[in-house]
Protein backbone atom coordinates (compact mmCIF):
# COMPACT_ATOMS: atom_id res chain seq x y z
CA UNK A 1 0.00 0.00 0.00
CA UNK A 2 2.50 2.51 1.31
CA UNK A 3 4.98 1.47 -1.83
CA UNK A 4 2.42 1.97 -4.16
CA UNK A 5 1.00 5.29 -3.12
CA UNK A 6 4.78 6.29 -3.53
CA UNK A 7 5.38 5.09 -6.85
CA UNK A 8 2.06 6.68 -7.76
CA UNK A 9 3.13 9.86 -6.30
CA UNK A 10 6.64 10.00 -7.71
CA UNK A 11 5.13 9.02 -11.25
CA UNK A 12 3.21 11.75 -11.05
CA UNK A 13 5.75 13.89 -9.98
CA UNK A 14 7.66 12.75 -13.06
CA UNK A 15 4.73 13.38 -14.81
CA UNK A 16 3.87 16.52 -14.08
CA UNK A 17 7.45 17.87 -14.75
CA UNK A 18 7.06 15.85 -18.10
CA UNK A 19 4.28 17.78 -18.34
CA UNK A 20 5.35 21.22 -18.21
CA UNK A 21 8.00 21.19 -20.25
CA UNK A 22 6.12 20.24 -22.90
CA UNK A 23 2.82 22.67 -22.64
CA UNK A 24 4.16 25.67 -21.19
CA UNK A 25 3.91 25.54 -17.71
CA UNK A 26 0.99 24.95 -15.03
CA UNK A 27 -1.97 27.10 -16.89
CA UNK A 28 -5.27 26.89 -15.49
CA UNK A 29 -7.01 23.63 -16.58
CA UNK A 30 -10.10 24.50 -17.71
CA UNK A 31 -13.27 21.61 -17.18
CA UNK A 32 -16.75 21.47 -18.93
CA UNK A 33 -19.47 19.78 -17.99
CA UNK A 34 -22.88 19.36 -19.03
CA UNK A 35 -25.06 20.32 -15.49
CA UNK A 36 -28.20 18.66 -16.80
CA UNK A 37 -27.81 14.71 -15.47
CA UNK A 38 -28.72 14.60 -11.89
CA UNK A 39 -27.32 13.06 -9.67
CA UNK A 40 -23.71 12.98 -11.79
CA UNK A 41 -23.65 16.91 -13.04
CA UNK A 42 -26.37 19.52 -12.54
CA UNK A 43 -26.90 23.33 -11.02
CA UNK A 44 -28.30 23.82 -8.20
CA UNK A 45 -30.33 26.76 -6.92
CA UNK A 46 -27.35 29.45 -6.58
CA UNK A 47 -26.48 28.71 -10.08
CA UNK A 48 -23.28 26.58 -9.26
CA UNK A 49 -22.15 23.12 -10.72
CA UNK A 50 -22.93 20.18 -8.43
CA UNK A 51 -22.58 16.43 -8.62
CA UNK A 52 -21.12 13.23 -8.82
CA UNK A 53 -18.70 14.34 -11.87
CA UNK A 54 -18.27 18.22 -10.48
CA UNK A 55 -16.90 16.93 -7.17
CA UNK A 56 -14.03 14.17 -9.12
CA UNK A 57 -12.91 16.98 -11.47
CA UNK A 58 -12.45 18.79 -8.19
CA UNK A 59 -10.68 16.16 -6.70
CA UNK A 60 -8.60 15.74 -9.32
CA UNK A 61 -7.31 19.29 -10.19
CA UNK A 62 -6.34 19.29 -5.99
CA UNK A 63 -4.54 15.69 -6.70
CA UNK A 64 -2.63 17.56 -9.97
CA UNK A 65 -2.47 21.10 -7.94
CA UNK A 66 -3.64 22.44 -10.57
CA UNK A 67 -5.57 25.56 -11.11
CA UNK A 68 -9.15 24.43 -12.26
CA UNK A 69 -11.74 26.19 -13.86
CA UNK A 70 -15.35 24.15 -14.50
CA UNK A 71 -17.75 25.43 -16.64
CA UNK A 72 -21.00 24.43 -17.88
CA UNK A 73 -21.90 23.59 -21.61
CA UNK A 74 -24.79 21.95 -23.24
CA UNK A 75 -24.58 18.57 -24.73
CA UNK A 76 -24.84 19.18 -28.16
CA UNK A 77 -21.99 21.29 -28.49
CA UNK A 78 -19.48 19.88 -25.83
CA UNK A 79 -17.16 17.96 -27.89
CA UNK A 80 -17.13 21.15 -30.32
CA UNK A 81 -16.25 23.30 -27.92
CA UNK A 82 -13.30 20.88 -26.83
CA UNK A 83 -11.86 20.87 -30.10
CA UNK A 84 -12.28 24.90 -30.34
CA UNK A 85 -10.06 24.72 -27.38
CA UNK A 86 -12.93 26.76 -24.97
CA UNK A 87 -11.92 24.28 -22.43
CA UNK A 88 -9.45 21.28 -22.14
CA UNK A 89 -11.08 18.43 -20.44
CA UNK A 90 -14.84 17.25 -20.22
CA UNK A 91 -16.19 16.22 -17.21
CA UNK A 92 -19.61 14.90 -17.98
CA UNK A 93 -20.67 11.64 -17.81
CA UNK A 94 -19.32 11.17 -21.13
CA UNK A 95 -19.22 6.93 -22.74
CA UNK A 96 -16.56 5.85 -24.46
CA UNK A 97 -17.27 5.00 -28.46
CA UNK A 98 -16.12 4.19 -31.53
CA UNK A 99 -17.47 7.77 -33.06
CA UNK A 100 -16.03 9.96 -30.26
CA UNK A 101 -12.49 8.16 -30.35
CA UNK A 102 -12.42 9.46 -33.97
CA UNK A 103 -12.10 13.25 -32.39
CA UNK A 104 -11.16 13.22 -29.34
CA UNK A 105 -9.04 11.18 -26.50
CA UNK A 106 -10.25 9.49 -23.61
CA UNK A 107 -8.61 9.01 -19.99
CA UNK A 108 -8.87 5.71 -18.34
CA UNK A 109 -12.12 5.46 -17.19
CA UNK A 110 -13.56 6.40 -13.81
CA UNK A 111 -16.85 5.00 -13.56
CA UNK A 112 -18.37 2.21 -15.28
CA UNK A 113 -22.35 2.37 -16.72
CA UNK A 114 -24.79 -0.49 -16.28
CA UNK A 115 -28.45 -0.56 -17.51
CA UNK A 116 -30.97 -1.83 -15.24
CA UNK A 117 -34.39 -2.93 -15.01
CA UNK A 118 -37.16 -0.87 -12.75
CA UNK A 119 -40.41 -2.40 -12.04
CA UNK A 120 -43.26 -1.98 -9.34
CA UNK A 121 -42.49 -3.28 -6.05
CA UNK A 122 -43.63 -6.62 -4.74
CA UNK A 123 -44.24 -7.51 -8.15
CA UNK A 124 -42.37 -10.86 -9.31
CA UNK A 125 -40.68 -9.62 -12.53
CA UNK A 126 -38.42 -12.12 -14.02
CA UNK A 127 -36.17 -10.29 -16.33
CA UNK A 128 -34.50 -13.23 -18.41
CA UNK A 129 -35.42 -13.58 -21.82
CA UNK A 130 -38.06 -16.41 -21.45
CA UNK A 131 -39.62 -14.30 -18.13
CA UNK A 132 -39.62 -11.07 -20.09
CA UNK A 133 -41.84 -12.51 -22.62
CA UNK A 134 -45.19 -10.33 -23.79
CA UNK A 135 -44.24 -7.82 -21.17
CA UNK A 136 -44.02 -4.12 -22.25
CA UNK A 137 -40.55 -2.87 -21.79
CA UNK A 138 -40.24 1.05 -22.36
CA UNK A 139 -36.90 3.00 -22.38
CA UNK A 140 -35.65 7.07 -23.22
CA UNK A 141 -34.97 6.99 -27.51
CA UNK A 142 -30.97 7.59 -28.07
CA UNK A 143 -29.64 5.77 -25.56
CA UNK A 144 -27.97 2.99 -25.11
CA UNK A 145 -30.78 1.60 -22.96
CA UNK A 146 -33.41 2.14 -25.94
CA UNK A 147 -30.86 0.68 -28.21
CA UNK A 148 -30.22 -2.75 -26.11
CA UNK A 149 -33.99 -3.29 -26.34
CA UNK A 150 -34.07 -2.85 -29.72
CA UNK A 151 -30.96 -4.90 -30.36
CA UNK A 152 -31.75 -7.83 -27.87
CA UNK A 153 -35.05 -7.84 -26.73
CA UNK A 154 -37.62 -5.91 -29.64
CA UNK A 155 -38.85 -10.23 -30.67
CA UNK A 156 -39.48 -10.99 -27.03
CA UNK A 157 -41.12 -8.04 -25.34
CA UNK A 158 -43.13 -4.47 -27.15
CA UNK A 159 -40.08 -1.84 -26.53
CA UNK A 160 -41.26 1.35 -26.38
CA UNK A 161 -39.54 4.61 -26.70
CA UNK A 162 -39.86 8.03 -25.25
CA UNK A 163 -38.30 11.26 -25.87
CA UNK A 164 -37.66 12.16 -22.15
CA UNK A 165 -36.82 9.56 -19.02
CA UNK A 166 -39.51 12.18 -17.13
CA UNK A 167 -41.99 10.19 -19.65
CA UNK A 168 -41.03 7.15 -19.57
CA UNK A 169 -41.30 7.35 -15.62
CA UNK A 170 -44.69 8.83 -15.99
CA UNK A 171 -45.60 5.71 -17.95
CA UNK A 172 -44.31 3.14 -15.54
CA UNK A 173 -46.14 4.73 -12.74
CA UNK A 174 -49.30 4.87 -14.25
CA UNK A 175 -49.16 1.38 -15.12
CA UNK A 176 -48.58 1.80 -19.46
CA UNK A 177 -45.12 -0.34 -18.77
CA UNK A 178 -44.25 -3.43 -16.68
CA UNK A 179 -41.02 -2.37 -16.64
CA UNK A 180 -38.23 0.40 -17.79
CA UNK A 181 -34.81 0.01 -18.59
CA UNK A 182 -32.35 2.74 -18.14
CA UNK A 183 -28.79 3.71 -16.76
CA UNK A 184 -28.87 2.46 -13.61
CA UNK A 185 -27.09 5.10 -11.80
CA UNK A 186 -29.21 7.84 -12.47
CA UNK A 187 -32.32 5.25 -11.75
CA UNK A 188 -31.01 5.21 -8.70
CA UNK A 189 -31.49 9.07 -7.88
CA UNK A 190 -34.99 8.87 -9.53
CA UNK A 191 -35.99 5.57 -7.20
CA UNK A 192 -35.29 7.66 -3.93
CA UNK A 193 -37.91 10.42 -4.93
CA UNK A 194 -41.26 10.77 -4.04
CA UNK A 195 -42.28 9.60 -7.30
CA UNK A 196 -40.59 6.86 -7.44
CA UNK A 197 -41.54 5.28 -4.19
CA UNK A 198 -42.80 1.85 -4.75
CA UNK A 199 -40.92 0.78 -7.40
CA UNK A 200 -37.47 -1.09 -7.16
CA UNK A 201 -34.96 -2.45 -9.86
CA UNK A 202 -35.57 -5.80 -10.70
CA UNK A 203 -33.31 -8.61 -11.56
CA UNK A 204 -29.58 -8.63 -12.63
CA UNK A 205 -27.72 -5.41 -13.81
CA UNK A 206 -27.01 -6.04 -17.44
CA UNK A 207 -23.58 -5.13 -18.41
CA UNK A 208 -23.06 -3.42 -21.65
CA UNK A 209 -19.01 -2.43 -21.36
CA UNK A 210 -20.26 1.50 -20.98
CA UNK A 211 -17.48 3.15 -20.03
CA UNK A 212 -17.32 6.91 -18.96
CA UNK A 213 -14.19 8.60 -18.91
CA UNK A 214 -12.74 12.14 -19.43
CA UNK A 215 -12.17 13.47 -22.70
CA UNK A 216 -9.45 15.55 -24.14
CA UNK A 217 -8.10 16.68 -27.18
CA UNK A 218 -6.23 14.56 -29.06
CA UNK A 219 -2.37 14.05 -28.20
CA UNK A 220 -3.00 16.53 -25.26
CA UNK A 221 -0.50 15.41 -22.66
CA UNK A 222 -3.21 16.23 -19.83
CA UNK A 223 -4.67 12.74 -20.39
CA UNK A 224 -1.54 11.47 -18.69
CA UNK A 225 -1.75 13.92 -15.85
CA UNK A 226 -6.13 12.77 -15.67
CA UNK A 227 -4.82 9.25 -15.45
CA UNK A 228 -2.26 9.86 -12.79
CA UNK A 229 -4.44 11.45 -10.52
CA UNK A 230 -7.32 9.36 -11.16
CA UNK A 231 -5.16 6.60 -9.91
CA UNK A 232 -4.18 8.57 -7.04
CA UNK A 233 -7.47 9.59 -5.99
CA UNK A 234 -8.68 5.49 -6.06
CA UNK A 235 -5.79 4.45 -4.12
CA UNK A 236 -5.94 7.17 -1.46
CA UNK A 237 -9.61 6.59 -0.91
CA UNK A 238 -10.97 10.40 -1.98
CA UNK A 239 -12.88 8.88 -4.98
CA UNK A 240 -14.30 6.30 -2.49
CA UNK A 241 -15.35 9.18 -0.59
CA UNK A 242 -17.26 11.24 -2.88
CA UNK A 243 -18.77 7.74 -4.42
CA UNK A 244 -20.49 7.37 -0.70
CA UNK A 245 -21.55 10.72 -0.84
CA UNK A 246 -23.80 9.48 -4.21
CA UNK A 247 -24.20 5.66 -4.12
CA UNK A 248 -23.99 3.48 -1.13
CA UNK A 249 -21.91 1.07 -3.84
CA UNK A 250 -19.19 1.28 -5.64
CA UNK A 251 -19.33 2.39 -9.19
CA UNK A 252 -16.06 2.35 -10.35
CA UNK B 1 -20.79 16.53 -47.08
CA UNK B 2 -21.53 13.02 -47.53
CA UNK B 3 -25.00 12.20 -48.50
CA UNK B 4 -25.89 8.51 -47.45
CA UNK B 5 -28.77 7.02 -49.64
CA UNK B 6 -27.84 3.16 -48.63
CA UNK B 7 -29.07 4.32 -45.16
CA UNK B 8 -32.73 4.98 -46.71
CA UNK B 9 -32.75 2.47 -48.73
CA UNK B 10 -32.16 0.19 -45.99
CA UNK B 11 -34.20 1.35 -43.41
CA UNK B 12 -37.17 2.17 -45.60
CA UNK B 13 -39.04 -1.05 -44.94
CA UNK B 14 -39.51 0.64 -40.99
CA UNK B 15 -40.59 3.68 -42.57
CA UNK B 16 -43.07 2.05 -44.85
CA UNK B 17 -44.16 0.18 -41.65
CA UNK B 18 -44.69 3.62 -40.08
CA UNK B 19 -46.63 4.92 -43.56
CA UNK B 20 -49.71 2.38 -42.03
CA UNK B 21 -49.96 3.78 -38.59
CA UNK B 22 -50.32 7.11 -40.03
CA UNK B 23 -52.56 6.24 -42.73
CA UNK B 24 -54.88 4.28 -39.87
CA UNK B 25 -54.69 7.16 -37.52
CA UNK B 26 -55.34 9.93 -39.98
CA UNK B 27 -58.19 7.74 -41.53
CA UNK B 28 -59.44 6.23 -38.64
CA UNK B 29 -60.06 9.74 -36.86
CA UNK B 30 -60.91 11.62 -40.07
CA UNK B 31 -64.01 9.36 -40.22
CA UNK B 32 -64.84 9.65 -36.38
CA UNK B 33 -63.97 13.10 -36.39
CA UNK B 34 -67.17 13.75 -39.52
CA UNK B 35 -69.23 11.35 -37.42
CA UNK B 36 -69.15 13.78 -34.40
CA UNK B 37 -68.85 17.24 -37.14
CA UNK B 38 -71.99 16.88 -38.85
CA UNK B 39 -74.55 16.70 -35.51
CA UNK B 40 -72.28 19.56 -33.89
CA UNK B 41 -72.15 21.74 -37.05
CA UNK B 42 -76.23 21.53 -36.63
CA UNK B 43 -76.06 22.50 -33.53
CA UNK B 44 -74.05 25.60 -34.36
CA UNK B 45 -76.68 26.61 -37.43
CA UNK B 46 -79.45 26.33 -35.74
CA UNK B 47 -81.69 29.39 -34.24
CA UNK B 48 -81.27 28.36 -30.34
CA UNK B 49 -79.19 29.64 -28.16
CA UNK B 50 -79.15 27.02 -25.55
CA UNK B 51 -78.49 24.54 -28.44
CA UNK B 52 -75.13 26.58 -29.77
CA UNK B 53 -73.65 26.94 -26.43
CA UNK B 54 -72.21 23.17 -26.05
CA UNK B 55 -70.92 23.10 -29.78
CA UNK B 56 -69.53 26.44 -29.64
CA UNK B 57 -67.70 25.77 -26.19
CA UNK B 58 -66.71 22.42 -27.45
CA UNK B 59 -65.29 23.90 -31.01
CA UNK B 60 -63.65 26.94 -29.30
CA UNK B 61 -61.17 24.61 -26.36
CA UNK B 62 -60.20 22.50 -29.10
CA UNK B 63 -59.65 25.17 -31.76
CA UNK B 64 -57.71 27.44 -28.92
CA UNK B 65 -55.30 24.83 -27.57
CA UNK B 66 -52.50 22.68 -29.67
CA UNK B 67 -53.03 19.86 -30.00
CA UNK B 68 -49.59 18.67 -28.44
CA UNK B 69 -50.91 20.12 -25.28
CA UNK B 70 -54.61 17.74 -25.77
CA UNK B 71 -52.47 14.77 -26.44
CA UNK B 72 -50.55 14.96 -23.77
CA UNK B 73 -53.70 16.19 -21.40
CA UNK B 74 -55.56 12.41 -22.61
CA UNK B 75 -52.18 10.43 -22.87
CA UNK B 76 -50.08 11.31 -19.87
CA UNK B 77 -53.10 13.10 -17.89
CA UNK B 78 -56.03 10.57 -17.67
CA UNK B 79 -52.74 7.82 -16.48
CA UNK B 80 -52.74 10.52 -13.06
CA UNK B 81 -56.30 9.36 -11.33
CA UNK B 82 -56.53 5.91 -9.69
CA UNK B 83 -60.65 6.79 -10.93
CA UNK B 84 -59.52 6.64 -14.66
CA UNK B 85 -57.11 3.49 -14.33
CA UNK B 86 -59.56 1.69 -12.14
CA UNK B 87 -62.35 2.12 -14.62
CA UNK B 88 -63.82 0.36 -17.50
CA UNK B 89 -62.40 3.00 -19.83
CA UNK B 90 -58.73 1.75 -19.01
CA UNK B 91 -58.56 -0.76 -21.27
CA UNK B 92 -58.69 2.01 -24.13
CA UNK B 93 -56.70 4.68 -22.58
CA UNK B 94 -53.97 2.79 -21.50
CA UNK B 95 -53.07 2.27 -25.08
CA UNK B 96 -51.20 5.25 -26.92
CA UNK B 97 -53.03 4.33 -30.08
CA UNK B 98 -56.39 5.15 -28.80
CA UNK B 99 -55.14 8.04 -26.98
CA UNK B 100 -53.89 9.46 -30.46
CA UNK B 101 -57.36 8.91 -32.05
CA UNK B 102 -59.03 10.52 -29.52
CA UNK B 103 -56.93 13.70 -29.26
CA UNK B 104 -57.02 13.77 -33.49
CA UNK B 105 -60.75 13.29 -33.58
CA UNK B 106 -61.85 15.31 -31.05
CA UNK B 107 -59.44 17.86 -32.69
CA UNK B 108 -60.40 17.01 -36.43
CA UNK B 109 -63.84 17.38 -35.45
CA UNK B 110 -63.57 20.60 -33.77
CA UNK B 111 -62.56 22.10 -36.85
CA UNK B 112 -64.46 20.22 -39.47
CA UNK B 113 -67.76 21.26 -37.82
CA UNK B 114 -66.68 24.83 -38.02
CA UNK B 115 -66.40 24.57 -41.99
CA UNK B 116 -69.68 22.60 -42.29
CA UNK B 117 -71.19 24.94 -40.40
CA UNK B 118 -69.91 27.85 -42.86
CA UNK B 119 -71.17 25.75 -45.22
CA UNK B 120 -74.76 25.41 -43.82
CA UNK B 121 -75.12 28.76 -43.53
CA UNK B 122 -73.37 29.13 -47.34
CA UNK B 123 -76.43 27.05 -49.23
CA UNK B 124 -78.68 29.87 -51.02
CA UNK B 125 -81.57 30.57 -49.51
CA UNK B 126 -83.64 30.10 -52.57
CA UNK B 127 -82.76 26.54 -51.90
CA UNK B 128 -83.91 26.27 -48.71
CA UNK B 129 -86.99 28.36 -49.27
CA UNK B 130 -88.22 26.08 -52.30
CA UNK B 131 -88.00 23.23 -49.62
CA UNK B 132 -89.87 24.50 -47.60
CA UNK B 133 -92.65 25.42 -50.35
CA UNK B 134 -92.56 21.34 -51.11
CA UNK B 135 -93.48 21.01 -47.51
CA UNK B 136 -90.56 19.31 -46.46
CA UNK B 137 -90.33 18.49 -42.94
CA UNK B 138 -87.61 19.92 -41.19
CA UNK B 139 -85.55 16.30 -40.90
CA UNK B 140 -86.55 15.28 -44.60
CA UNK B 141 -84.89 18.85 -46.02
CA UNK B 142 -81.61 18.62 -43.42
CA UNK B 143 -81.26 14.93 -44.77
CA UNK B 144 -82.49 16.05 -48.75
CA UNK B 145 -81.39 19.57 -48.95
CA UNK B 146 -78.86 21.21 -46.48
CA UNK B 147 -76.40 18.06 -45.94
CA UNK B 148 -75.92 16.95 -50.22
CA UNK B 149 -75.40 20.63 -50.53
CA UNK B 150 -73.15 21.63 -47.44
CA UNK B 151 -70.86 18.45 -48.49
CA UNK B 152 -70.41 19.69 -51.82
CA UNK B 153 -69.45 22.92 -50.68
CA UNK B 154 -67.30 22.03 -47.93
CA UNK B 155 -65.02 19.71 -49.99
CA UNK B 156 -62.41 21.91 -50.16
CA UNK B 157 -61.84 22.94 -47.89
CA UNK B 158 -62.36 19.20 -46.05
CA UNK B 159 -59.45 18.30 -48.03
CA UNK B 160 -56.94 20.75 -46.47
CA UNK B 161 -58.37 19.71 -43.27
CA UNK B 162 -57.35 16.27 -43.94
CA UNK B 163 -53.98 17.41 -44.64
CA UNK B 164 -53.46 19.27 -42.14
CA UNK B 165 -54.15 16.13 -39.74
CA UNK B 166 -51.83 13.70 -41.93
CA UNK B 167 -49.30 16.32 -40.96
CA UNK B 168 -50.27 16.84 -37.06
CA UNK B 169 -50.58 12.97 -37.11
CA UNK B 170 -46.67 13.69 -36.88
CA UNK B 171 -47.45 14.30 -33.07
CA UNK B 172 -48.57 10.47 -32.27
CA UNK B 173 -44.90 10.08 -32.05
CA UNK B 174 -44.47 11.87 -28.65
CA UNK B 175 -46.36 9.24 -27.05
CA UNK B 176 -44.69 6.69 -27.94
CA UNK B 177 -46.44 5.07 -31.23
CA UNK B 178 -44.24 4.78 -34.79
CA UNK B 179 -45.78 6.63 -37.33
CA UNK B 180 -43.54 7.46 -40.15
CA UNK B 181 -42.57 10.27 -37.86
CA UNK B 182 -41.69 7.87 -34.70
CA UNK B 183 -40.21 5.25 -37.06
CA UNK B 184 -37.74 8.46 -38.39
CA UNK B 185 -36.72 9.18 -34.83
CA UNK B 186 -35.83 5.52 -33.81
CA UNK B 187 -34.08 4.72 -36.58
CA UNK B 188 -31.96 7.97 -36.25
CA UNK B 189 -30.59 7.90 -32.73
CA UNK B 190 -28.99 4.49 -33.86
CA UNK B 191 -27.61 5.96 -37.30
CA UNK B 192 -27.35 9.69 -36.73
CA UNK B 193 -28.56 10.54 -40.17
CA UNK B 194 -31.14 12.82 -39.46
CA UNK B 195 -30.80 14.84 -42.81
CA UNK B 196 -31.23 11.19 -44.78
CA UNK B 197 -33.76 10.08 -43.27
CA UNK B 198 -35.94 12.98 -42.57
CA UNK B 199 -35.41 13.29 -45.81
CA UNK B 200 -36.85 9.90 -46.97
CA UNK B 201 -39.96 10.77 -44.30
CA UNK B 202 -40.74 14.04 -45.63
CA UNK B 203 -40.82 12.30 -49.19
CA UNK B 204 -43.29 9.66 -47.89
CA UNK B 205 -45.07 12.56 -46.41
CA UNK B 206 -45.67 14.01 -49.79
CA UNK B 207 -46.42 11.15 -51.41
CA UNK B 208 -49.84 10.50 -49.35
CA UNK B 209 -50.57 14.26 -49.35
CA UNK B 210 -50.60 13.79 -53.55
CA UNK B 211 -52.75 10.75 -53.26
CA UNK B 212 -55.31 12.84 -51.00
CA UNK B 213 -55.18 15.69 -53.32
CA UNK B 214 -55.68 13.41 -56.69
CA UNK B 215 -58.77 11.46 -54.55
CA UNK B 216 -60.09 14.84 -53.33
CA UNK B 217 -60.26 16.21 -56.77
CA UNK B 218 -62.40 13.22 -58.20
CA UNK B 219 -64.38 13.37 -55.45
CA UNK B 220 -65.11 17.24 -56.12
CA UNK B 221 -65.52 16.40 -59.47
CA UNK B 222 -67.83 13.77 -59.26
CA UNK B 223 -70.12 15.80 -56.39
CA UNK B 224 -70.34 19.05 -57.77
CA UNK B 225 -70.45 18.18 -61.36
CA UNK B 226 -73.62 20.51 -61.84
CA UNK B 227 -71.11 23.19 -61.35
CA UNK B 228 -68.48 22.21 -64.71
CA UNK B 229 -69.71 23.39 -67.96
CA UNK B 230 -68.36 21.36 -70.90
CA UNK B 231 -68.79 22.89 -74.17
CA UNK B 232 -69.38 19.80 -76.98
CA UNK B 233 -66.38 19.55 -79.41
CA UNK B 234 -68.90 20.58 -82.25
CA UNK B 235 -71.75 22.82 -82.39
CA UNK B 236 -73.84 21.21 -85.19
CA UNK B 237 -75.56 24.11 -87.81
CA UNK B 238 -73.74 27.12 -86.81
CA UNK B 239 -75.43 30.15 -88.11
CA UNK B 240 -73.09 30.91 -91.07
CA UNK B 241 -73.17 34.93 -90.07
CA UNK B 242 -71.50 34.00 -86.66
CA UNK B 243 -68.44 32.69 -88.70
CA UNK B 244 -65.46 34.65 -89.98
Amino acid sequence: MKISKLLTTASLVALTAFGSTLANAADKIRIATEGAYAPFNMTNEQGELIGFDVEIAKALCAQMQADCEIVAQDWDGIIPGLLGRKYDAIVASMSITEERLRVVDFTNPYYSNVLAFVGPEGKELDTSEAGLKGLTVGAQRATVAGQYLEDNLADVVSVKLYDTQDNAYLDLAAGRLDALLSDKFPAYDWLRTDEGAGFEFKGEDIDINDRIAIAVRKGDPVKEKFNAALEAIVENGTYAEINARYFPFSIY
Amino acid sequence: MNWNWSVIWEYLPRLIDGVWVTLELVFLSGLLGLMLAVPLALMRASGNVWLRILPFSYIFFFRGTPLLVQIFLIYYGSSQFDLIRESALWPILREPYWCAIIAFTLNTAAYSAELIRGAIQAIPKGELEAADAFGMSRVLKIRRIVLPRAFGIVLPAYGNELILMLKSSSLASTITLLDITGAARTIIARTYTPLEIFFAAGMLYLLITAIMIGAFRLIERRLNRYQHYKAPEQVAEVDPRLVD
